[in-house]
């Protein structure tokens, strides 16, 4: 623990900045996997244990396309769409028939998904790790911001998660697919009666998360090494993201996995070895004041 | 029956088990009958929580490593006997369950699940950070030294098979009184109808913490017999791929028979030997098993087969 060093960082502006672009970077990269998860459990009442894994497949996915093209627009289209597509696969062929099961149905289900996943990823890719060159586009020395070194890349990146996001709630809130989830999500029976195909809905709000994981682990692939059981420990911080803010609420993961984010990039300065613990900590004590989570509506 | 009746039961299963492990002494006997005995221990513990309670703990291993790394950790510091260490490594496993089963049995099922694979992988990370104490992702190194108490010497491979058996048929015995008592048909009636449970003055907060409780200590006596058996402990004891293991042997078995984790047990090693021995793609096949058998027969195969005897029972009546 060196408390001396995070008070002499936060009294800095160029530390501030260094790493408040850092916690920014991985905050939205992480509301990108915790919205798919938190909307995929509002909706269809799955918790989907294998997000993690979705995310894993997009940064491979990425890594090929970009191999093969050498564009970065074509990797994260490939990253999104790909898994997107494997996510409606896996939707229509193993877990729509798991619906309103109970949890140890979509524990196993999930669980051998990831072991199949993770093999196959293995067979494909092999078990090194791996990483992708960042594109020459993105090659620029990095911002000086009152003296704090803010990487080109977190710039782009922060502007995709950020558009994104605004887009996810923008046709969460405003548009009439919007609405219909959220009404599939409340009672849908009663969508069904209304002459809306719930199937598709489902399969739909599926592919959505799908598609926001993969982007999320396309996104990452220049910055971080991609290996093959990668998935896990981003669904472990994606579900501290939902606990922290509340099962269902897109606004609440958003501000989760920010706090997230600079827990991750603070801490790592002041508690260089307890950062993960940290971050249980957050959510330990959430879990204690405020059980359904900071924006979360009371659950049974 | 009463206890006596299954302590005679288990008396019986230990005789025969000795009088085979020591009559064939084969190397791959024992190994296997110490590895059911762990793997075993560690499914009836978790179906006390998975069958009896309702109760699904994706962090189970979380107390099975508990036990191995402070029974090694203990063993190693010296001056501690084997007795007095599993019985330390126990203790300390039961409160842990304590503490984490505080925070967790609160929730509501899908939180309880994911929050105990959380609490799991914190452990699974403070014990790869905490270098000088657990030696991090080498694992406890050096091997444990076994001295021998009550002319048993843990270091004989048939001692250690018997001694194993020894524990997994106590538990078996000691599980079953817990699941026949009073106790356990009020953890069967927080399974079906909590809120009844509720109104009937049940403390479901207390009941469901005993039962985490008393399950973190089985597995962590299952803990304690694997770092006696591989002579070290590992990370992977506390990753999430062994809670799944021990979720998917219970699979294997079926979770209302009350044995069916055991036969889980023995299937899942046998099959894991057998894909060992064929593919290095392991987790394809094991993973394409699993699916076949959640989405085929939607529960377990002891379940199954129990279910359908049923039915024919039914039909000839």
């Amino acid at each position: 623990m060196d408390l001396g060093e995070l008070a002499s960082c936060l009294g800095s502006a160029s530390c501030v900045v260094t790493q408040v672009s850092a916690g920014l970077t991985i905050g939205m990269l992480l509301f990108l996997v915790a919205s798919g998860l938190t909307l995929i459990f509002g909706v269809l009442g799955l918790v989907n244990f294998a997000h993690g894994t979705l995310y894993m497949l997009g940064a491979y996915f990425a890594l090929s396309a970009y191999g093969a093209t050498g564009s970065f627009l074509a990797a994260v289209l490939a990253g999104a769409f790909g898994v997107a597509l494997a996510g409606l696969v896996m939707e229509r062929f193993l877990l729509s028939r798991i619906y309103g099961t109970d949890v140890l149905m979509q524990l196993l289900v999930c669980y051998a998904i990831i072991l199949i996943l993770d093999d196959v990823v293995k067979i494909v890719w092999g078990g090194d790790f791996l990483k992708m060159d960042l594109p020459d586009a993105f090659r620029r020395p990095p911002l000086l911001i009152a003296g704090g070194i803010v990487p080109f890349y977190y710039l782009v990146l922060f502007g995709i998660t950020a558009a994104i996001a605004l887009l996810l709630a923008f046709g969460m809130g405003h548009t009439r697919f919007g609405r219909t989830v959220r009404a599939a999500a409340v009672n849908p029976g009663m969508v069904g009666a209304l002459g809306i195909n719930t199937t598709v809905v489902y399969a739909a709000v599926f592919g959505i998360g799908a598609l926001l994981a993969g982007l999320a682990g396309a996104l990452s692939a220049p910055i971080r090494s991609v290996v093959p059981g990668a998935g896990v420990s981003i669904l472990i911080e994606s579900f501290i993201v939902t606990v922290i803010g509340g099962m269902g609420s897109i606004w609440g993961a958003l501000a989760a996995s920010l706090l997230l984010g600079f827990t991750r990039s603070f801490g790592s300065i002041g508690f260089p070895l307890f950062t993960e613990g940290l971050m249980f900590l957050i959510m330990a004590l959430v879990l204690l004041v405020k059980p359904s989570g900071l924006a979360g509506k009371r659950h049974a | 029956m009463t206890w006596r009746g299954d302590a005679l039961l288990a008396l019986l299963g230990f005789v025969a088990l000795a009088a085979v492990a020591l009559g064939l002494g084969a190397p791959s006997v024992l190994d296997f009958a110490i590895r059911f005995a762990i793997f075993g221990l560690m499914a009836m513990s978790l179906n006390l929580l998975i069958g009896t309670t309702g109760l699904v703990s994706f962090g189970h291993a979380a107390f099975f490593g508990a036990g191995a790394y402070t029974f090694g950790l203990l063993m190693q510091s010296g001056g501690w006997s084997i007795p007095m260490a599993i019985l330390a490594a126990i203790v300390f496993s039961a409160l842990l369950a304590l503490v984490i089963g505080a925070l967790c049995v609160r929730l509501s099922e899908i939180y309880f699940a994911f929050l105990t694979l959380a609490f799991q992988m914190l452990l699974h990370s403070l014990v790869i950070s905490w270098v000088s104490l657990t030696g991090g992702d080498q694992g406890l190194m050096g091997g444990i030294p076994k001295p021998p108490f009550l002319g048993i010497d843990l270091g004989d491979a048939r001692h250690l098979a018997l001694f194993s058996a020894f524990c997994l048929l106590a538990s078996v015995v000691a599980l079953r009184q817990v699941v026949r008592s009073p106790f356990g048909a009020a953890l069967r009636m927080l399974r079906d109808n909590p809120e009844r449970a509720a109104f009937l003055g049940l403390f479901i907060f207390r009941y469901r913490l005993a039962a985490f409780v008393i399950a973190g200590t089985f597995a962590g006596l299952a803990g304690v017999l694997m770092s006696l058996y591989v002579s070290g402990a590992f990370p992977t004891f506390l990753y999430w791929t062994t809670s799944g293991e021990a979720i998917f042997m219970i699979m294997l078995g079926g979770i209302t028979v009350f044995l069916g984790p055991l036969a889980g047990a023995a299937i899942f090693l046998l099959l894991n030997d057998w894909i060992t021995n064929i593919t290095e793609h392991h987790g394809l096949v094991l993973g394409s098993i699993l699916l076949v058998l959640v989405l085929g027969l939607r529960k377990g195969l002891l379940d199954f087969a129990v279910d359908a005897w049923r039915e024919r029972q039914g039909r000839r009546a």
